[in-house]
């Protein structure tokens, strides 16, 4: 980022955090700011940290940044403890959320343009500044959400979620295995490992093949979710229904992705496999199948996605008395709302980790492909 | 597989007409799919009509239990027949405005379908063009956008509708957001993957013509991601269709395909369920023929040889 822009914006948080010294925090009458000394300590010195980034700009305005940041957003955070200032905040506390803001963009753009020399420097980094981002984005949330007073059977602080997914681990353990462990992974294995093996198969039968891909290509477009109630009356209301959607919605996009990946060996490398008289099998294995690897993992990452949507849709139209979706449906009946954030929390916290490990395994064993050669 | 490929002319003649090539090997197991739920219906039904016969305490003949599994009121399993004779009633039966009609659903549906589409192709190539060129935002938003696809939306969208109803929109927009929410990320990954499919080679010679951002994306970048754009936008229509029926699902929608589809689940009516199916199955694939029709038509405009 250009080094001039870099201080001016430093300038201009340190001018915001000042502001809130001088403008009013609320629209009810309050103890101002100056009334509070440690406040006032802690907001000078998010001013000094920002104006000192701003001298010395590059790198150590990072370090100086962050550090304005949290001075800055704790001020905020504990002004919000005060009745008088949420729901009601005004301009001073606004200048001071805006700064907090402005601060830690600078941090995020200044810190993503570094280049740092060692392997774990820049896996260090590429965890912080999303990580980073992140907390900006909550402690937004979480500072609109309290200074306009949103009412909670709206949108609850995150806080308030936190607080309501700590201290009710026990029933998010169970929805969890209902769920995820019994629902999504079983029904995602038992699809995705049907769709490579008939894929396979096709592939070895052209006859087969050419007709499965416009049909799986068909089918894969279906919103098959739809076949969720039928499920449900075949199986019952317990986890086996959602294995069953969850097989059948992630079975068609691997089919249809693998039959792609099997056929996107060259000429070339087919006739230099028939050159060294390699059996259908050996080509398989040391060819097409590491040739099919980018498509194979595409479609464990759309399935990833799919496969929780289908169980929890599942789980619309009868479960037994846990599982992440019927959790839902009751607590969003009952507006408790938190409760619905921390559920929501929890198949987010899920889903990422498994998309996560996907995503590991495919660097893992497609780190020759040019979107990762950069 | 041997005895319906015996049935088939040999393979000299199969290359010399092209057609049959082509369309032999589908309806082969088109064929063989109906067939086999045929006897799944059979065997699924089977229970039931004898259970029903016993009850009535009714002599049976095999034949008669037979011909009862194709024709149950409330299979488990409806045969193809009944679920076409339900299609076609529900399609033709009624004026396209009558709500039992499946045209006026399905036209609810796609409406809902379409706007997502749109809104989310919008969003998803954006992202994608935001993220390509700058640095910040690929760090910090694409493992952001990852995750946005781990929350379940379809969850919130009572608590959504209820929301955007009090801030006054109501109808088609809500769930197009759902829509739009869930068929922007494929767009979002195919986009950033195709507009970073150029070789480094590629961008190279780019930079010794000291191309500026602009020209870059313009000359090398767009026509490179093409491809991924359609590749994207098939699976983001389907997607969108989905999100625009189990939109329906949890908000008591009162028309459109998924509340044809809750509706037929409250009250047993399996054919109904199966012919909400087939219409949404019939509106999948027209809406991806229509893409597929524009990727042949950019292709050729982009001098593609066929």
């Amino acid at each position: 980022m250009n080094p001039r822009r870099l201080q001016l914006g430093f300038i201009v948080a340190a001018a915001g955090m000042l502001c809130a010294l001088v403008l009013p925090l609320s629209s009810e009458a309050v103890a101002t700011l100056s009334a509070r000394p440690i406040l006032v300590a802690l907001t000078l010195a998010a001013a000094l940290l920002f104006a000192a980034a701003a001298w010395t700009g590059g790198s150590r305005a990072i370090a100086l940044g962050v550090l304005g940041v949290l001075c800055g957003a704790a001020t905020t955070l504990v002004l919000l403890r005060d009745p008088g200032i949420g729901g009601s905040a005004a301009a001073g506390f606004w200048a001071m959320v805006l700064a907090v803001w402005l601060g830690a963009g600078l941090c995020v753009v200044e810190l993503a343009s570094q280049r740092p020399r060692g392997d774990g420097a820049r896996r260090a980094l590429n965890l912080a500044v999303p990580l980073l981002f992140g907390a900006v984005v909550f402690y937004l949330w979480e500072v609109l959400v309290r200074g306009f007073g949103v009412p909670p059977v709206l949108m609850p602080s995150p806080s308030a979620a936190a607080i309501r997914f700590a201290s009710s681990l026990p029933i998010l353990g169970q929805d969890f295995v209902q769920t995820f462990v019994r629902g999504v992974l079983i029904g995602y294995v038992i699809g995705c490992g049907a769709g490579l093996l008939v894929a396979i198969v096709a592939q070895r039968f052209s006859f087969l093949g050419r007709g499965l891909l416009p049909l799986g290509n068909f089918f894969s477009a279906l919103p098959l979710v739809g076949v969720a109630p039928i499920m449900v009356m075949w199986f019952g209301f317990d986890w086996p229904s959602k294995a069953a959607v969850v097989a059948l919605v992630t079975f068609f996009p691997m089919l249809v992705n693998a039959l792609a990946g099997l056929s996107a060996s060259g000429h070339m490398e087919r006739d230099l496999m028939r050159s060294y008289g390699a059996d259908h099998r050996q080509t398989l294995m040391k060819l097409d199948l590491p040739a099919a690897l980018p498509f194979i993992f595409n479609a464990l990452k759309i399935n990833a996605t799919l496969a929780l949507i289908g169980a929890i849709v599942a789980e619309f139209f009868g479960t037994p008395t846990q599982g992440i979706g019927f959790r839902i449906s009751t607590e969003a009946g009952r507006m408790a709302i938190d409760m619905v954030w921390a559920e929501i929390a929890l198949a987010a916290i899920a889903g990422m980790a498994f998309y996560g490990l996907v995503a590991l395994a495919e660097r893992a064993t497609t780190f020759w492909h040019p979107s990762y050669r950069t | 597989m041997t005895s319906s490929a015996l049935a088939l002319p040999g393979a000299g003649t199969l290359r010399r007409r092209p057609l049959v090539e082509r369309y032999a090997p589908i309806v082969t197991i088109v064929l063989a799919l109906i067939a086999i739920w045929y006897i799944a219906a059979a065997l699924m039904n089977l229970s039931l009509v004898r259970g029903g016969f016993e009850r009535e305490e009714a002599p049976y003949t095999v034949s008669e239990l037979i011909a009862g599994t194709m024709t149950a009121e409330r299979p488990l399993l409806p045969a193809p027949h009944q679920v076409i004779a339900a299609f076609v009633d529900s399609v033709f039966g009624y004026a396209p405005t009558a709500p039992r009609s499946l045209v006026y659903h399905s036209i609810v549906t796609l409406s809902a379908t379409l706007l997502g589409f749109a809104l989310g192709a919008l969003l998803g190539t954006g992202l994608a063009l935001m993220i390509v060129h700058s640095r910040a935002l690929e760090k910090s938003l694409l493992p952001w956008i990852i995750c946005s696809q781990m929350v379940p939306i379809l969850a919130l969208a009572p608590i959504f509708i209820v929301v955007l109803g009090a801030v006054g929109l109501q109808g088609l927009l809500p769930k197009s957001i759902i829509s739009a929410y869930l068929c922007f990320f494929p767009i979002t990954i195919g986009m950033v993957k195709g507009f970073t499919a150029p070789d480094p080679m590629q961008l190279d010679l780019m930079r010794t013509w000291s191309a500026t951002p602009r020209q870059v994306l313009a000359k090398l970048r767009w026509p490179a991601a093409v491809p991924y754009l359609f590749a994207s936008l098939k699976v983001a229509i389907t997607i969108s269709l989905i999100g625009a029926i189990v939109a329906e699902l949890p908000t008591g929608a009162e028309a459109g395909i998924g509340a044809r589809l809750l509706a037929g689940s409250y009250y047993g009516q399996t054919i109904q369920i199966w012919a909400a199916l087939l219409a949404s199955a019939i509106l999948a694939s027209g809406l991806i023929g229509l893409v597929d029709l524009t990727e042949r038509g950019v292709a050729r405009q982009m001098g593609a040889r066929p």
